[in-house]
């Protein structure tokens, strides 16, 4: 990735030296290790940004047993890498009102970034959380890497950058106090957004942010708040954005107000990426009451209309001529074989005829990251000019891609960061936003486009279809060898890094280049953090006829799950409760930590009635650790208990969670993702899966794709957020899945005394009765107010 | 083009569009309020949840030709009103809604006033048959939450009850 340095006009420095523990030490211009050298940029009023070049993140200390690639250098190293050339250009402004603000190059789609970025920026600066203004950057290509949210990687990469930024703010601010109240800095001290003197007389931030602006733009060195000194980091705190969450002021695209882009939907094809031929019916969808346009595109044919109940209706009504898509006919049983035939021969086993071998296979069905929020943007294309309102994750690839689409130059196309109604992954691709701009051109108005529920859970993005085969050799109570070969439809990577120079290279022809993105993500991710002796995990990839992407976690939650429950018949095996089989295999104190305190907290083995059961499980990631104690409820009588229109099943009745993020930012906002990330470990266990049947995917409604619902919502959830471990956060927003699911899986294996093959456990019951294909959307019922409450 | 008439947040609305026209997107594209959201647009999801007279219901599936002209529709954003002012809280909302807020339950947020409109109903609905909300009032709540916050959703609706 060095081929991007210059190519911004950017100087960026060489490398600082890196000790022995990988921490920077002293550098060349002298800069200590908690000296920072950042940037007071020119403006009318106060604004500072940070210099990255100083601020290496070190990869973990290596462990005296071999390590595995993530112990070393594991994706969020990469990514945080990937994100130093161009970090510097990160900027906090200091206003006249005394607030602070700042436009964060990350997209917020719930996880919490917003506040906790907040956070930092409050706890450096010296100002109260509630003065300090986040929002959201528009595409900003000269940010070259660093604009892409994913691998839970954004406080990883942004925490020590704004600390800098907000620490320079700080500083010149002090300086300006000083000459104002004729003190010395030392003398001042800043809280709350007041700067005071020894002699009581003060001046406040906002007094102070034209009187602290630079006419110029200037280096300067500057040194962090000790974290001892912390009063906000690492204290819990509510949501910036919940005030206007809980009274309906928080606005998505879909809520965006633009002038003339009124609703607009596409009509599909009845088989996955069907190609429309011909519309037979143009002018009589026209004539339909609100109906303003209707237009062809590759994939499908878009109604604009007054209202999107009339865009449904215009969609309903629309005869169509497709192009079968290019998985006609098939069902996801055909779609195992071609899986299967692409697994790769898994390395010998030792010979010992001493060794005992475990062997498992597991199937991992289709799964959607369809959010609440359905895919959806706001694209106004008209004279040699695109402006575009969606949440993306990526959206500098999506402003190349859109420009080259539209034969524009990418200067052309302004590319605005929306809030997400969540992402779970959905959002590092911008189909919304590409197909919004080809509307836009072929009608030559604005257009809001939302995708209907039926396509966002039948034609978006999924996670892919994948076996986990694990052989293992144990010999007496150790493991001799431990190998897992996972085989998976393709993972889309063609996101890249964020823009166009490694999306083209993840875009390279029959999907070598994905396929090797695929693998370096893979490599980086996954490890297992057992002394199993010789460990091997490897993954093949097949099969690009799919939409898929990165769901919450990658391949994390799967590859986990057929491991830990690999770690159960081996603790079985060698005759050890599966706690204390963990404890004694586990090469890492950390992960030792969070197993103990679910263990203690949720009373591990405490006696429970025939057909319930516990579940315990580990994982390591995103520079965090998790454990979870499950405990499932498999009786008949609650299995089979009765909601309508639902699939009941099995009921986790308690979780217990622990996770060691390193530094936790906001142990609350922590706390809610490890809740989320539970009640999708239930639903990839339990419940959710995608059917393919004659060529397209079954699911076209919440009530046929089984997202965990409140019926299936553990009554008794306890997180514990452990102490800080390290000055550095970890990731939070993807971290609790893959315990989650294991340890699911693993409590319904000991409350059933069988080890499922397959997940969701319920794939092979169709639960509902499948929507029409044609036309692709239902329509909407009349009949709501018989069922008022 | 019919009149439709309302009263919508406790003010009366008049707006021109064909009967068959869910009440939904008469409240999201032309009168632009946005509070109720779509989330599937059969009924299912739940984001939309609001109230008609009181009692919940979910206007994706109500063509605006069956509101009559003195059906009180409430969104969340007329919710606050709705509670005596001695119940309103710190912010001046719904007690549900400073339970919502007390607890921090919104995660990206999108479900969540569809969410409190329904917590509202169910306690009322409790009350009116002269008991609390129990655990299987809850698990009988159909709103979806992707992000997962049943847990904090299931604890906003205790404090919510105890202060309505």
């Amino acid at each position: 990735m060095s081929q991007h340095s210059g190519t911004t006009g950017l100087t960026t420095s060489p490398a600082p030296p890196i000790d022995e523990t990988g921490q920077p030490t002293e550098g060349a211009d002298g800069v200590s290790r908690r000296g920072f050298l950042g940037f007071v940029v020119a403006g009318a009023t106060l604004m500072a940004a940070a210099d990255l070049a100083l601020t290496e993140a070190p990869a973990e200390a290596a462990i005296p047993t071999i390590p595995s690639i993530p112990e070393l250098y594991d994706l969020n190293d990469l990514l945080t890498h990937a994100a130093l050339p161009t970090s510097n250009l990160i900027t906090i402004n200091v206003n006249e009102d005394g607030t602070a603000s700042f436009a964060l190059p990350r997209a917020e789609v719930g996880q919490g970034i917003t506040t906790s970025t907040a956070m930092i920026i409050a706890e450096e600066l010296e100002l109260p959380l509630d003065k300090v203004n986040v929002t959201l950057s528009p595409a900003r290509p000269e940010l070259l890497f660093n604009q892409l949210t994913g691998g839970s990687n954004t406080t990883i990469s942004t925490y020590t950058p704004i600390r800098v930024a907000a620490a320079i703010a700080k500083m010149e601010l002090l300086k300006a106090a000083a000459i104002l109240l004729g003190d010395t800095i030392g003398n001042l001290v800043a809280k709350g957004g007041v700067i005071e003197a020894p002699d009581g007389s003060s001046v406040t931030y906002g007094e102070l942010a034209r009187k602290a602006a630079s006419p110029t733009t200037k280096k300067v060195k500057v040194d962090l708040k000790p974290d001892a000194g912390f009063a906000l980091v690492g204290t819990p705190q509510n949501r910036i954005d919940a005030l206007d969450a809980v009274t309906g002021k928080k606005e998505y695209t879909t809520d965006l107000q633009i002038p003339d882009a009124l609703p607009t939907m596409v009509c599909r094809a009845p088989t996955l990426n069907g190609v429309p031929l011909a519309i037979e019916n143009k002018a009589e969808v026209l004539a339909l009451e609100g109906v303003t346009d209707v237009a062809l595109i590759d994939t499908g044919v878009a109604v604009r209309a007054e209202t999107f109940g009339q865009a449904i209706d215009g969609v309903r009504a629309l005869k169509v001529r497709w192009l079968d898509g290019p998985v006609a006919g098939e069902s996801d049983q055909d779609v195992l074989k071609k899986v299967r035939k692409a697994e790769l021969p898994m390395p010998a086993l030792p010979k010992n005829p001493l060794a005992h071998t475990v062997s498992a296979d597991f199937t991992f069905w289709f799964r959607s990251n369809s959010a609440m929020d359905t895919n959806s943007a706001i694209a106004d294309v008209r004279g040699g000019k695109a402006t575009i309102w969606a949440g993306l994750k990526s959206p500098i690839i999506a402003q190349q891609k859109i420009a080259k689409e539209l034969g524009l130059k990418q200067a052309d196309v302004e590319v605005n960061v929306v809030q997400s109604g969540g992402s779970f992954g959905r959002r590092l691709f911008y189909d919304a936003a590409l197909e919004a701009a080809k509307i836009s051109k072929a009608m030559g108005k604005p257009v809001k486009l939302m995708w209907h529920r039926a396509d966002d859970a039948r034609v978006g993005r999924a996670h892919p279809m994948a076996t986990s085969r694990v052989r293992a050799s144990l010999l007496g109570k150790e493991v001799l060898v431990f190998h897992q070969s996972h085989t998976s439809i393709e993972t889309d990577f063609r996101h890249g890094l964020g823009e166009v120079i490694t999306a083209n290279a993840a875009d390279l022809p029959a999907g070598a280049g994905n396929l090797g993105f695929a693998e370096t993500i893979f490599t980086l991710t996954q490890e297992v953090p057992y002394n199993f002796g010789v460990v091997l995990q490897t993954l093949a990839e097949t099969d690009p006829r799919f939409n898929t992407g990165s769901m919450r976690n990658i391949y994390s939650p799967d590859v986990r799950a057929a491991n830990e429950l690999v770690v159960d018949m081996l603790a079985k095996e060698a005759g050890l409760d599966p706690y204390e089989f963990r404890r004694k295999m586990l090469r890492i104190k950390k992960v030792k930590a969070v197993l103990d305190k679910v263990a203690e907290e949720g009373e591990w083995g405490r006696s429970m009635p025939a057909g319930t059961a516990q579940g315990i499980a580990i994982h390591k990631e995103y520079k965090g650790v998790s454990a979870c104690l499950v405990e499932i409820d498999c009786r008949p009588e609650t299995v089979n208990r009765k909601i309508y229109d639902a699939v009941s099943g099995p009921r986790v009745t308690k979780v217990t969670f622990a996770i060691d993020v390193g530094l936790p930012i906001n142990p609350r906002g922590l706390e809610a993702q490890m809740q989320g990330g539970i009640t999708d470990g239930i639903a990839l266990a339990l419940t959710s899966s995608l059917h393919l049947r004659d060529g397209h995917f079954m699911e076209a409604s919440w009530d046929n794709y089984f997202y965990t619902r409140q019926w299936n919502a553990p009554p008794e959830v306890n997180v514990i957020v452990m102490p800080a471990s390290s000055d550095q956060p970890g990731g939070a927003g993807e971290a609790g899945v893959a315990a989650s699911f294991a340890a699911v899986a693993c409590a319904y294996a000991r409350a059933t005394g069988k080890v499922p093959t397959e997940f969701p456990i319920n794939h092979g019951e169709i639960s509902f009765e499948e929507k029409p294909r044609v036309p692709p959307v239902p329509e909407s019922p009349t009949d709501g107010l018989d069922h008022t409450y | 083009m019919p009149e439709q008439s309302f009263i919508l947040n406790g003010e009366t609305v008049t707006v021109d569009v064909a009967d068959d026209v869910r009440l939904l997107w008469v409240l999201r594209d032309l009168l632009g309020v946005t509070g109720p959201k779509y989330g599937c647009g059969i009924n299912v999801c739940k984001a939309c949840t609001s109230h008609i007279n009181g009692k919940a219901f979910n206007p994706c599936s109500v063509p605006v030709g069956k509101i009559g002209g003195d059906d009180e529709i409430t969104t969340i954003e007329g919710l606050p009103d709705t509670a005596p002012e001695g119940q309103r809280g710190p912010n001046g909302l719904h007690p549900m809604q400073e339970a919502w807020l007390e607890r921090d339950v919104a995660q990206c947020g999108y479900c969540q006033p569809g969410q409190i409109m329904a917590a509202v109903a169910v306690v009322r609905r409790a009350r009116d048959e002269g008991r609390q909300v129990t655990d299987e009032d809850l698990d009988g709540i159909r709103n979806i939450c992707r992000c997962g916050t049943y847990t904090r959703i299931r604890e906003a609706i205790r404090v919510g009850e105890a202060s309505m």
